[in-house]
C-alpha cells in the first residue's frame, strides 16, 4: 500500500515540465474532447446494432444484413426510416412523462462517460491533456449515482404509456434493476479496498502496478458482470422487455425515433458497462508491461495506443453481451430474483469480508502490492470459485435459466398459495 | 455574504437554489403523486449539486445514488405497482386543518432558518478557506468522511446503525403481524 500512497507524488514528479492545461486552452480542450466523445460514441452505438445483427446472423448461421451498402449502411437506412415514421401518442397517455422517458433512458448512460479515463495523457504544447473529460473525486461514486437514473427512463415510460404490458415491464425493470444494483455497488468494494481511493485512475494505476483486478478478484468480477447484463435488461435478464410474455414490455406503446431512442439508450449502456469492466477488471487504458505511460514522458504515440488498448477491451466485452443474448435463454422472474437476493447479494457481502481479512493477513506479514499479493488474491479467488461452481452449485443454489424449479420450491409456493386463498380469497374486480 | 466568491459560483448557487425551491414546491402542490415524486427528485438532485459546490462531493453523490436512485424508485415502484392516486382517494387526503398546520410548521423552520442564518457562526466550526481541499490532498473523498465518522464520532455512527436495525426489524414484524393477524 505504501507504494500506492507515493504514486501521485512520482506522478507529479517525474514530469515536472508538464503541468495540465489551463486556462482558456482548458476549456478549448474539454470541449473538444466531449465532442469528439458523442461523435465516436454515437457513431459507434449506431454501428453496434449492425454488429448485434451480423453476429446473431453468423451465431444462428445466416447472412444478416447484406442489401443496404452490403450491410454497412444498414444503420444509416434504420434511422433514416425511423425519423419519416410516424409518432403516435396512444389515448390517455401522460403526454409530458411520454416524451420524457426515451430522454431519461438516455442521458444517463452517456453522462457517465465524462468521468471514464480513455487514455494516457497526451503531451501538448500548451501542457499535458488528460483523457478524460472530468477526473472528478468522487470517479467510480459518480458512475453509481448516475447509472442507479436509468432505471427511470423504463419506469416511466411503462406508467405513461396507460397499456398494461408496458406498467408490468416497468414495474419489473424497477424491481429488477434495484435488485441488481446492491449486488452490483457491493461486488465493487473490494476494489475500492485494493486502491485506496474511489477515482477511475486511481484504480487504474493500481492494477499497473497490483496486477489485473480480473485475477485479484475474480469473484467480484462475475458477480459485477451478471449485475451488468441485469442493469442494461440484456438477455438472460431481458424480463422488462420478454416478447413472448409483455408484447414489448415499457416500450410497447413507442413508435418512431422514440421507440429507437430506447434501443440507442439500450446499446449505449452496454458500450459504458463495458467500459466499466475494462476499467475496473482488465486495467482500463493502461499499456501493459511499461510504466512509461503511467509516469512520463508522455508521448502521443503512447496515448494513442492506450485508446487504442482501451477501445479493444470495450469492444470484446460488447461482443460477450452479444454472444452471450444470442446463447442463453430467458429467466424466470422467479430465477432472476433468487439469484440477486439470495445468492449474489450473500456473495458479494461475504467476499467483502474474505478480501477485508486477506488484505490485512496481507499487510500484517509485509507482502507489498506486486507478484506475491496478486498470486495469493489469484490462488483464493480460485479456491473460492471451485467451492462455488464445483461443489455448492450444481442447481443447488441457483438453478439455470433453463432448469425445473426444485420440487421442495413448488411444494412451498404450494403451500403458501393455499394459505394466502385461506386468508384472503381472491375476489374479482368484476363480481363486486 | 462573503465578496470574494466569483460570479458562476454565484450564479450557479442561485440557479440551483431556485430550482431545489420551485421543485419543492411544486412536489408539495401536485395531486399525481408520480408527478410529486419526479419533482421531489429534481430537488434532491439541485441539493446534491448545492452539496458538490461546498465541497462535499461525497455526499452530494450519496445524496443521488441513495435518494433518487434508490429510495424514489422504490417510492415509484408501490405507487404504480398499487396504482396510488386516484382522484376520489386524494379529495379526502388533505383538509384545510392539516394543510393550515402544515403551513405553520414550515414557516416556523423557515423563521428558525433565517435566525440562525444571521447569528455569528461558533469559532470551532469556522475552518480555514482551503482546509477542504487539504483534507482532499491528504485523505481523498472518501476519507474526509470516513475518518472524522469512524474516529472522533464511533460511538454516535454505531447508534445510529443500531436505531436503523431497529427500524428494519420493527417495518419486518410489523409487515408479517398484519399479514398474521388479519382474520
Amino acid at each position: 500500500m505504501s507504494v500506492l500512497h507515493g504514486f501521485p507524488a512520482l506522478l507529479q514528479a517525474a514530469d515536472p515540465n508538464m503541468p495540465p492545461v489551463s486556462g482558456m486552452w482548458f476549456y478549448i480542450f474539454t470541449i473538444a474532447k466531449i465532442m469528439i466523445i458523442f461523435g465516436i460514441y454515437m457513431v459507434g452505438v449506431a454501428m453496434l446494432t449492425l454488429a448485434e445483427r451480423k453476429i446473431s446472423a453468423w451465431i444462428q448461421d445466416r447472412h444478416g444484413p447484406n442489401r443496404v451498402g452490403k450491410g454497412w449502411l444498414q444503420p444509416a437506412a434504420d434511422g433514416l426510416k425511423n425519423l419519416m415514421k410516424e409518432e403516435t401518442m396512444p389515448a390517455g397517455a401522460n403526454k409530458p412523462l411520454f416524451v420524457l422517458a426515451p430522454i431519461l433512458s438516455f442521458i444517463p448512460a452517456l453522462t457517465t462517460w465524462c468521468v471514464i479515463p480513455f487514455g494516457a495523457p497526451w503531451p501538448t504544447r500548451w501542457g499535458r491533456i488528460d483523457m478524460v473529460v472530468a477526473d472528478l473525486p468522487v470517479g467510480y461514486l459518480f458512475i453509481l449515482a448516475i447509472s442507479s437514473l436509468g432505471v427511470y427512463g423504463i419506469v416511466l415510460a411503462g406508467w405513461s404509456s396507460n397499456n398494461k404490458y408496458a406498467l408490468l415491464g416497468g414495474l419489473r425493470s424497477s424491481a429488477q434493476m434495484i435488485s441488481y444494483e446492491i449486488s452490483m455497488g457491493l461486488s465493487t468494494i473490494p476494489i475500492l479496498l485494493l486502491a485506496g481511493n474511489v477515482s477511475l485512475n486511481s484504480i487504474i494505476n493500481q492494477q499497473a502496478w497490483g496486477g489485473w483486478n480480473v485475477v485479484n478478484l475474480t469473484v467480484a468480477f462475475f458477480i459485477f458482470m451478471v449485475s451488468a447484463f441485469a442493469e442494461t435488461n440484456r438477455l438472460p435478464f431481458d424480463l422488462p422487455e420478454a416478447e413472448s410474455e409483455l408484447v414489448a414490455g415499457y416500450h410497447t406503446e413507442y413508435s418512431a425515433m422514440k421507440f429507437s431512442l430506447f434501443f440507442i439508450a439500450e446499446y449505449a449502456n452496454m458500450v459504458t458497462a463495458s467500459a466499466l469492466m475494462a476499467t475496473l477488471f482488465f486495467g482500463g487504458w493502461d499499456v501493459p508491461f511499461t510504466a512509461r505511460d503511467n509516469i512520463g514522458p508522455y508521448s502521443k504515440w503512447l496515448s494513442l495506443l492506450s485508446i487504442g488498448i482501451f477501445l479493444a477491451k470495450i469492444l470484446f466485452f460488447v461482443f460477450v453481451f452479444m454472444w452471450i443474448r444470442w446463447t442463453l435463454p430467458r429467466f424466470r422472474y422467479d430465477q432472476l430474483m433468487s439469484l440477486g437476493w439470495k445468492f449474489m447479494l450473500p456473495l458479494a457481502l461475504v467476499y467483502i469480508v474474505l478480501i477485508a481479512a486477506v488484505m490485512l493477513g496481507l499487510s500484517a506479514a509485509g507482502i507489498p502490492e506486486g507478484l506475491w499479493q496478486t498470486a495469493i488474491l489469484g490462488s483464493i479467488n480460485l479456491g473460492v470459485i471451485i467451492l462455488l461452481f464445483a461443489i455448492l452449485d450444481r442447481g443447488r443454489i441457483i438453478s439455470p435459466a433453463y432448469g425445473r424449479m426444485h420440487p421442495r420450491e413448488i411444494e412451498r409456493l404450494r403451500l403458501l398459495d393455499r394459505q394466502l386463498e385461506k386468508r384472503h380469497p381472491i375476489v374479482t374486480e368484476a363480481g363486486k | 455574504m462573503e465578496p470574494h466568491y466569483s460570479l458562476v459560483y454565484v450564479f450557479l448557487f442561485y440557479l440551483f437554489g431556485v430550482i431545489a425551491l420551485a421543485s419543492a414546491l411544486t412536489f408539495v402542490t401536485r395531486k399525481s403523486p408520480v408527478a410529486a415524486a419526479l419533482w421531489l427528485v429534481n430537488t434532491m438532485f439541485s441539493l446534491a449539486a448545492l452539496y458538490v459546490m461546498l465541497d462535499a462531493q461525497f455526499v452530494g453523490v450519496m445524496q443521488v445514488l441513495v435518494y433518487a436512485g434508490a429510495i424514489m424508485v422504490v417510492f415509484l415502484f408501490v405507487v404504480m405497482l398499487l396504482n396510488l392516486g386516484h382522484p376520489s382517494e386524494l379529495a379526502a387526503a388533505r383538509g384545510t386543518g392539516w394543510k393550515l398546520a402544515a403551513g405553520l410548521i414550515g414557516l416556523g423552520l423557515l423563521s428558525e432558518i433565517m435566525v440562525i442564518a444571521r447569528t455569528k457562526l461558533p469559532e470551532q466550526l469556522i475552518v480555514p478557506r482551503d482546509f477542504n481541499e487539504q483534507q482532499l490532498q491528504k485523505l481523498n473523498v472518501v476519507g474526509m468522511i470516513a475518518e472524522p465518522l469512524f474516529k472522533d464520532y464511533l460511538l454516535a455512527f454505531e447508534l445510529t446503525s443500531v436505531l436503523l436495525l431497529v427500524a428494519i426489524t420493527g417495518a419486518v414484524v410489523l409487515g408479517r403481524g398484519r399479514a398474521a393477524g388479519a382474520r
